[in-house]
């Protein structure tokens, strides 16, 4: 019996077989014989640490007008942030999630774009979107508690904010598939948290972009917390960026900090993307220096060391050094960026502090491209009430 | 086109045509449907699970990969919420996808994306995104199906504003309501019967029937005593028992609601207001169901023209059962007779 076991040849049951074909049995009782990587792993995997450019030998040659420019819209964002903030407390903004030390990624994002190209923002990205010229006011009319998006995506080809953590991600690889079937050269860019890669959507957009080979790059701001989870109840995983090699993509691996080093990378995954390349999944590390929003109280959940350490490796202050280092600004320009800085964050306050006006009919107008029966009932219905309330009012409330 | 006044074609097939056809499934017209709305408008993109080389598991997109290549008609991932997802930015890059999801149970994953987004897009740009996604949902049981195949999930789309659902219960509508479904500017969730995708008649691929507009029911049957309010796998049960009640004295109207949102209103209460008593017939759950709605608009808008309460025969409330038991949870004739003879006849005499 056993003589006989061992001259039982194990056969590939997945294509056909002829005398040729049939393997020695000790050749395949671990592997079967047709198996090889349909990918080499190797060159998708990310850098054993986070690319740094501000600092080092290869920052001078840096192309000055990009790290003043940089340096501008980092400035102005953190001024965007903390004039953001100060909106919730004084109850012109109904919340506001800060990217607050995380100006970097925000600011990159959105510079690495062509015009034609689209921005996936999550609802802590509206940074981005002003940096690539949407109006603040546009920007946050979700957050303001007007309407739930502030201006037309197809006209600045900027998503709306997406709440549902991920679910923005699809939109962004059908986008871009799209964009490639009709022959055009547009990339999108699609922002989400280290949270959010917990997401099933996550998991679906990656592997659908790589089978596509979709011009999309993925952006991952991992600044530490999920409101309150750290990452490492989050994943398992050596690195955010190692996902990548599992759908077949390459992942980076960015100090998010340092605006330079993400500018390069989302840059390089941009042009990859444009030139069929496929998609890119960058994992940006960063800190998240204020709480999730203006409701959140992050000292239950982590220390002020930790929030300090980060403070240390600010964005603004690191692009500031650099600038210093090559005797491309001095105090004086710094000053004046700052100046711009206050006039756009004092522009924001001012149009703020007036009253939206909001109109209760529209809630109608755009659930169907025309109203139902039943819609037109119920306008009806609201109508007559603001019209009994007017009445005693002795005022138009419509 | 059906006109606004209700339409009686007294059959449950309209009437046969001089030079009969060969006869068409209505399997065979949906997939003629997409074939011609995507040989029409080359922004129609049909995805979705072995809807290429196979042509889907009932065949329904057979050929279309073939004739339009695979970047028209696209083997997707096996993943229904990457399916919608990719179809919302499809969608808003200006074409016009139409997704398949294999079964109503299989669906589940895409809810998120369904309820989040394609029903709210258009409401949250305030007209500027709209998005002309059209979701095909094979639903309903009867084919022997095990678990998850089987289920009416009708009330989840139907409770989430922002989308229209129809159902198609004949051949004729299943080609004409999808092509409707297609051309929409807004998102529709077209619900296939499957149970009735082997239905035939004579209805022609050669000479399709005019494209007509979502939100109209039609009477199959004309009759003065109940009204019978039915969609989809329900309408043959309905037919059958009217004519079951015919050789008991009674004549009973069949409505073929056809678009659950819009629901038409008109087209039901004018023939309740006619016949005074109501009897809601589906397949999906009775707590929290379609009927639910139904009923309760109908007793709103016609209470004085009713003899008796609107009753409804629905599956029972409970899981999709097994298919060596499935007889006894679907409505059939007997059950829907019985709603019937409930209608508190003896209060007319």
């Amino acid at each position: 019996m056993s003589k006989k076991r061992q001259s039982t040849p194990v056969v590939d049951r997945r294509r056909p077989t002829g005398p040729e074909d049939v393997p020695e049995a000790a050749e395949h009782t671990v592997t079967p014989p047709a198996w090889r990587p349909r990918v080499d792993p190797g060159p998708l995997l990310p850098d054993e640490s986070p690319f740094r450019l501000l600092g080092t030998e290869a920052a001078q040659e840096a192309d000055p007008a990009l790290l003043k420019r940089l340096h501008r819209e980092l400035v102005l964002g953190r001024r965007y942030n903390t004039q953001a903030t100060a909106l919730t407390k004084q109850g012109r903004l109904a919340v506001y999630p800060s990217s607050t030390g995380q100006e970097a990624c925000e600011v990159a994002a959105a510079l690495v774009l062509e015009e034609r190209d689209w921005l996936f923002p999550s609802y802590r990205d509206t940074l981005a979107a002003v940096a690539r010229g949407l109006d603040p006011m546009q920007a946050l009319t979700l957050l303001r508690g007007d309407w739930h998006t502030g201006y037309d995506p197809r006209a600045v080809r900027i998503a709306p904010l997406s709440t549902p953590l991920a679910t923005q991600l699809p939109h962004a690889v059908g986008l871009a598939h799209a964009a490639r079937l009709k022959g055009d050269d547009v990339v999108a860019l699609a922002m989400v948290g280290d949270g959010g890669t917990s997401e099933g959507d996550f998991h679906e957009a990656l592997n659908f972009a790589a089978v596509w080979q979709a011009p999309v790059v993925f952006l991952v701001q991992n600044n530490g917390f999920a409101i309150s989870v750290p990452l490492d109840k989050q994943t398992a995983a050596p690195s955010l960026a190692h996902k990548a090699v599992g759908y077949g993509m390459p992942g980076r691996l960015v100090d998010g900090n340092d605006a330079l080093a993400v500018h390069t990378v989302l840059a390089e995954a941009v042009a990859g993307a444009r030139a069929g390349g496929g998609p890119t999944l960058v994992e940006a590390i960063t800190y998240r220096i204020d709480a999730h929003t203006n409701a959140d109280d992050a000292t239950r959940y982590r220390g002020a060391e930790e929030v300090e350490a980060w403070r240390a490796h600010d964005p603004v202050e690191l692009m500031e050094g650099a600038l210093r280092a090559r005797g491309l600004a001095d105090e004086a320009a710094f000053a004046a960026v700052r100046e711009d800085a206050e006039r756009f964050a004092a522009s924001l306050r001012e149009r703020m502090n007036a009253d939206a006006e909001l109109t209760p009919a529209d809630l109608f107008d755009h659930v169907y491209a025309e109203p139902t029966p039943q819609l037109r009932e119920q306008a009806a219905q609201l109508r007559a009430e603001l019209d009994a309330e007017a009445a005693s009012h002795g005022e138009d409330l419509r | 086109m059906t006109a606004s006044a209700p339409e009686t074609t007294g059959t449950a097939r309209p009437a046969r045509r001089a030079k009969a056809a060969k006869p068409a499934t209505m399997g065979q017209a949906i997939g003629r449907a997409l074939r011609d709305a995507m040989a029409e408008d080359p922004a129609v993109h049909v995805l979705g699970e072995d809807v290429g080389t196979l042509g889907g598991v009932f065949r329904i997109t057979d050929g279309l990969a073939a004739e339009f290549g695979d970047d028209r008609c696209t083997d997707t991932p096996l993943a229904e919420a990457g399916i919608l997802g990719t179809a919302v930015g499809m969608a808003m890059y200006g074409l016009r996808p139409v997704v398949e999801m294999q079964f109503d149970a299989f669906a589940y994953p895409s809810f998120e994306q369904l309820a989040s987004h394609v029903a709210k897009m258009r409401n949250r740009t305030r007209g500027a995104m709209p998005l002309p996604i059209t979701i095909r949902v094979p639903y309903g049981g009867g084919i022997g199906g095990v678990e998850h195949h089987s289920d009416s999930s009708e009330a989840y789309y139907v409770a989430t504003p922002g989308l229209h659902v129809v159902t198609p219960a004949t051949v004729e509508d299943a080609y004409g309501l999808l092509r409707a479904a297609i051309a929409s500017d807004d998102p529709v969730v077209f619900m296939e019967p499957k149970r009735l995708y082997w239905s035939k008649s004579d209805w022609s691929p050669e000479a399709p029937a005019e494209v007509e507009p979502i939100g109209r029911a039609v009477v199959r049957r004309a009759g003065t005593d109940a009204t019978l309010l039915t969609y989809g796998p329900s309408l043959p049960v309905c037919l059958e028992a009217a004519e079951a009640a015919r050789a008991e004295g009674r004549q009973l109207e069949v409505v073929d609601l056809r678009s659950l949102v819009p629901f038409d209103d008109e087209t039901v209460c004018a023939s309740v207001r006619r016949t005074g008593r109501a009897v809601v017939v589906h397949e999906a759950t009775g707590f929290g169901g379609p009927g639910a709605e139904i009923a309760a608009r109908v007793t709103e808008r016609c209470f004085h023209h009713l003899e008796a309460p609107v009753l409804r025969v629905t599956g029972f409330d409970i899981p999709y059962p097994p298919p060596m038991l499935e007889r006894h949870h679907l409505p059939g004739v007997d059950r829907v007779l019985d709603a019937v003879e409930r209608l508190q006849w003896e209060a007319r005499s």
